[in-house]
């Protein structure tokens, strides 16, 4: 009954004043492309033996051509190929930074804004020391001590990405605490935790939300600037940054090999951003009825 | 039912090394609300009435002075007594815009008493549904507005979901705070109406916090006045409308205009 109807509406209308931006549109489709290619690139790819590793000596430094739109690169492998399964790494790390960051963020966060007091103060100090160490730097600081690799580079950038989220959470929480539907439910008896689980976090996660999206593109410029200093995911596993790093000692004669990895992470980070605004402009309250 | 003893409300402000004076929100407040009575309490703004309303629901500590619900000190209840205590006084907010959780259905705001006292009130989630459904008749709203969320509603419609809400756990005592004051005048009336109604069937004890004498008149048996933190005057409000005697109250009256004020 209408328990069904009214979310569907909420949706409905949702969608449409999406759809009235187009950059939003785009920003979405690209996004989804990128997801797709995360899923499936290495099936995409028109040479998959080329993402496994394999390389064809006898095609080096091919330019574009219809069979490789992008080129090959110093081993002649296909870059689309390349491009196509990398997107893989670079979402997925990404994907984990923010959640990571959010996850440990919003915790954080919420205890702080609604502890107060000297709880609050010790959190927030925290957090104001690791903005004071520069992300990649931390990094590379952590990439040093435990090694390269996915699990080490996503915990490396996660640990200098949550400070903002919870300063994000806990400001939300400040002002959400003094609302009078929180109030009232101090009025009915209601628990410390029901009321930051039901009443303030749910009125916090639009923001976080949109944030997360905005983030996404930086995480994912950040996991590329990883890669292309060489700390990272190990090669063979193609990866964009790394890719870049490598082209960078063929340019300006081979210019195609650089071409490729270096849309991508553009690709990536627009399409992120124009997907986060277009949430934001969503959910921004005064749209709202 | 309910009786207030030398209530002192003091808030100190300022910080560490700033000392502002501390200020007097509310001075040796006493009065009584009888079972089944209408208490109106009627102040300017500022006067100390929601401060008072805040030490009745223990949003605030009293500086000094006892609350007493039913007999019991409420500044001596352990904890777990006064969470169950909270079920017997219930509360319609002045806003109903933003006293309702906007993220909530009508159905989750309803039943939240429910389930935050479902140790002593024991109804299983069809129960309190069922309940909730029941509420809702009788504040004149239906079960098709269960699943609907608060910004689908009029302001008139979220007082209704606001009164639902504080009669769902059946309380002694409700707590009116301005209730109808944001609310268009036309639906003040219906709000009003309602509320006197709902006292008749289900024999509620209301303390009613006005600055509106009209509304007071209308509603309530007895009417203290409060005035700088300070009771004024205090008596049946027919005495109190018809002969007052201090100047404030002449003051508060005169300035009422449906009222002739005698002498």
């Amino acid at each position: 009954m209408s328990a069904t109807v009214a979310p569907r509406q909420a949706f409905r209308r949702a969608a449409y004043r999406f759809t009235r931006s187009w950059l939003s549109v785009l920003g979405l489709v690209m996004v989804a492309g990128l997801l797709l290619l995360a899923v499936a690139g290495p099936w995409l790819a028109p040479f998959p033996d080329h993402v496994a590793g394999s390389v064809n000596t006898a095609a080096r430094f091919r330019p574009p051509s219809l069979a490789h739109p992008f080129g090959t690169n110093e081993v002649g492998q296909d870059v689309l190929s390349l491009v196509m399964a990398g997107a893989r790494v670079s979402i997925v790390a990404g994907l984990a930074v923010v959640m990571l960051g959010t996850l440990v963020g919003t915790v954080i966060g919420a205890i702080a804004g609604y502890a107060g007091g000297w709880v609050d103060e010790v959190l927030m100090r925290l957090a104001d020391l690791k903005l004071t160490i520069p992300g990649l730097m931390l990094a590379m600081a952590v990439a040093a001590a435990l090694g390269a690799g996915m699990a080490n580079m996503v915990f490396a950038i996660a640990l200098s990405w949550w400070p903002g989220y919870a300063r994000l959470v806990r400001a939300e929480v400040m002002a959400r605490k003094e609302e009078m539907f929180v109030t009232a439910a101090r009025a009915i008896g209601a628990s410390g935790a029901r009321i930051l689980f039901r009443h303030i976090l749910p009125n916090v996660a639009t923001p976080v939300i949109v944030k997360m999206s905005l983030d996404m593109g930086f995480a994912i410029l950040t996991v590329a600037s990883l890669g292309f200093i060489g700390i990272g995911v190990r090669p063979p596993t193609p990866e964009w940054g790394a890719m870049l790093s490598v082209a960078r000692g063929y340019m300006p004669d081979f210019w195609w090999m650089a071409l490729a990895p270096g849309m991508a992470i553009f690709v990536a980070v627009f399409g992120f951003n124009l997907l986060g605004d277009g949430l934001r402009d969503l959910f921004d309250p005064k749209a709202r009825r | 039912m309910l009786k207030i003893e030398g209530l002192t409300k003091t808030f100190i402000r300022g910080g560490l090394f700033r000392r502002t004076p501390p200020v007097t929100a509310l001075r040796d407040v006493s009065l009584s609300v009888a079972k089944g009575e209408s208490f109106g309490l009627v102040g300017e703004s500022g006067s100390g009435k929601s401060t008072l309303a805040r030490c009745i629901l223990r949003l605030d500590r009293p500086t000094s002075g006892r609350i007493l619900f039913e007999g019991e000190d409420m500044a001596r209840l352990t904890p777990a007594a006064m969470r169950h205590l909270r079920a017997r006084i219930q509360v319609v907010w002045q806003d109903p815009y933003a006293s309702l959780n906007p993220r909530m259905s009508v159905h989750d705001i309803v039943t939240e008493p429910l389930v935050v006292h479902r140790a002593s009130i024991g109804l299983d989630s069809r129960g309190r549904t069922e309940r909730a459904a029941r509420i809702l008749a009788q504040v004149g709203l239906g079960p098709q507005h269960l699943h609907r969320y608060p910004h689908e509603f009029s302001g008139g419609q979220r007082q209704r979901i606001g009164i639902a809400r504080a009669l769902v756990t059946e309380p002694s005592l409700l707590l009116l705070d301005e209730p109808t004051s944001a609310l268009d005048v036309s639906v003040q009336a219906q709000v009003l109406n309602l509320l006197v109604d709902l006292q008749a069937r289900l024999g509620l004890t209301y303390f009613f916090i006005s600055h509106d004498l009209s509304v007071i008149r209308y509603i309530c048996d007895r009417v203290a006045l409060l005035h700088r933190g300070v009771i004024v005057e205090q008596g049946p409000t027919a005495a109190i409308f018809d002969a007052p005697q201090h100047a404030i109250t002449r003051t508060l009256l005169a300035a009422m205009p449906e009222v002739v004020v005698p002498g």
